[in-house]
């Protein structure tokens, strides 16, 4: 199951789980970046887990539910608070990390719904930003932290409105 | 990066695992967490033609208290060891490794027996077991066997593990009284690397990560701190019998010096007495 719909092909056994996602899956949203199990580019969600996708077996994940960052938004397409504060924060520069960003602060998050900055700064010691936008990044996800709790734009989502 | 082609077959329980890896001998190897395994796989350092994956192997992933020791499924994740509250009260020093190793992401997919069973010195939960004289379980065609983890590491990617065995369960004594204080120290250049030196302290016991071709006891150290000696007098022994390694992160003496530094903070922070 990929984002809640199942997905079913015979694939080569060697395929990884981030180019069936991409290419079988047709979800190119997940990007792969240093393919070493470093940079954290093509992490998914596997049964609700941040796993990097360049380092499991599609096969591992067969039966199993896949979410990527497509998954998240809700049925009418409205955005999942992750990705609102992402938005209101100025979570992103380039945009090439977030994906994988994203989904492991959902992941953080699930775990411990309440971090404090430094939490968060070692929770997503896994994600790489090359632009080097932590700063954003880590209040992006202390907001949506805020904003799962609360559940309404906090300051930062009326500050951007 | 794609792995050689290989055959991938799945195992649902240890019985189906050890018939499987009967079948095809050398040709086959076990699949645990992969995040050893299928790095190796992408740059051809290894080319198993099948992978056995233990993944669906639910009986292997627990952690139980049992007569003195606590008993871990060998395909536990470093996850469920960092935040297992009974290994927090009983064997703090392992659940607070497994939570050091690699990330999060890692972490979710690691397990203790295949780090172990991969057997690379720069690991952190080699020298972790080694500290606190744990025994490892094998299950083979001749049965089960009781391997100390003083004699399982015997070389880089090297264990006393037979092509037919399979890795079952760490059993860990509970540290007694005396023996309570712990440390766990890694020296890393960023957050997620291996650690250039590392070292865990129980009690007495010191093991060196990344200081050999196996993970080691600081038997200089141990034989100091016995003698009496206070924490900086038996860390200057801790290079002693290592055999550092040479590479782009640190020279061997760079190493050493490492060594000394982490294993005399190690025993500040167990209160080695």
């Amino acid at each position: 199951m990929v984002n809640g719909a199942p997905v079913a092909a015979e694939v080569e056994d060697r395929t990884l789980l981030v180019h069936f996602v991409r290419e079988t899956a047709g979800l190119t949203a997940t990007n792969v970046g240093c393919d070493t199990t470093s940079c954290g580019a093509c992490t998914v969600l596997l049964d609700g887990e941040s796993v990097k996708s360049c380092t499991v077996l599609a096969a591992q994940a067969d039966g199993r539910q896949v979410t990527t960052v497509e998954g998240l938004a809700g049925p009418g397409g409205e955005l999942h608070p992750m990705q609102r504060a992402f938005r209101a924060e100025h979570g992103l520069q380039c945009g090439f990390c977030t994906p994988g960003m994203v989904m492991a602060s959902v992941s953080l998050l699930q775990e411990n719904p309440h971090p404090t900055e430094a939490e968060v700064r070692a929770g997503l010691e896994g994600n790489l930003c090359r632009c080097t936008g932590y700063h954003n990044i880590v209040r992006a996800v202390l907001a949506a932290a805020e904003l799962e709790v609360t559940g309404s734009a906090g300051p930062a989502e009326e500050r951007a409105s | 990066m794609i792995p050689a082609p290989f055959s991938y077959r799945r195992a649902d329980s240890v019985a189906e695992a050890l018939d499987l890896i009967t079948e095809y001998g050398d040709d086959g190897k076990f699949l645990a967490g992969g995040h050893s395994l299928l790095p190796l796989m992408k740059l051809r350092l290894a080319m198993p033609e099948v992978l056995i994956d233990l993944g669906p192997v639910r009986e292997l992933s627990y952690i139980r208290e049992e007569d003195g020791h606590i008993a871990i499924g060998a395909l536990t994740r470093h996850h469920d060891l960092e935040h297992s509250e009974l290994l927090a009260r009983s064997v703090p020093l392992l659940a607070h490794a497994a939570g050091q190793v690699g990330d999060p992401q890692v972490r979710h997919r690691g397990t203790i027996g295949g780090s172990l069973a991969h057997s690379d010195p720069a690991s952190d939960l080699p020298a972790t077991v080694l500290a606190l004289d744990a025994t490892l379980m094998a299950r083979g065609p001749a049965g089960l066997r009781e391997i100390p983890a003083a004699d399982f590491f015997q070389g880089l990617f090297e264990t006393v593990l037979e092509p037919d065995e399979l890795l079952t369960e760490i059993r860990v004594p509970v540290p007694a009284p005396d023996a309570a204080g712990w440390s766990f120290q890694k020296f890393t250049k960023r957050a997620i690397d291996w650690a250039i030196v590392g070292v865990a302290v129980q009690g007495r016991a010191v093991a060196l990560v990344n200081m050999a071709g196996t993970p080691v006891r600081a038997a200089g150290v141990e034989r100091a701190l016995a003698a009496g000696a206070a924490p900086a007098e038996a860390a200057a022994h801790a290079a002693e019998g290592t055999s550092p390694g040479d590479d782009i992160n640190a020279s061997p003496a760079y190493r050493e010096h490492l060594a000394r530094v982490l294993v005399e903070r190690a025993l500040v922070e167990a209160q080695v007495v």
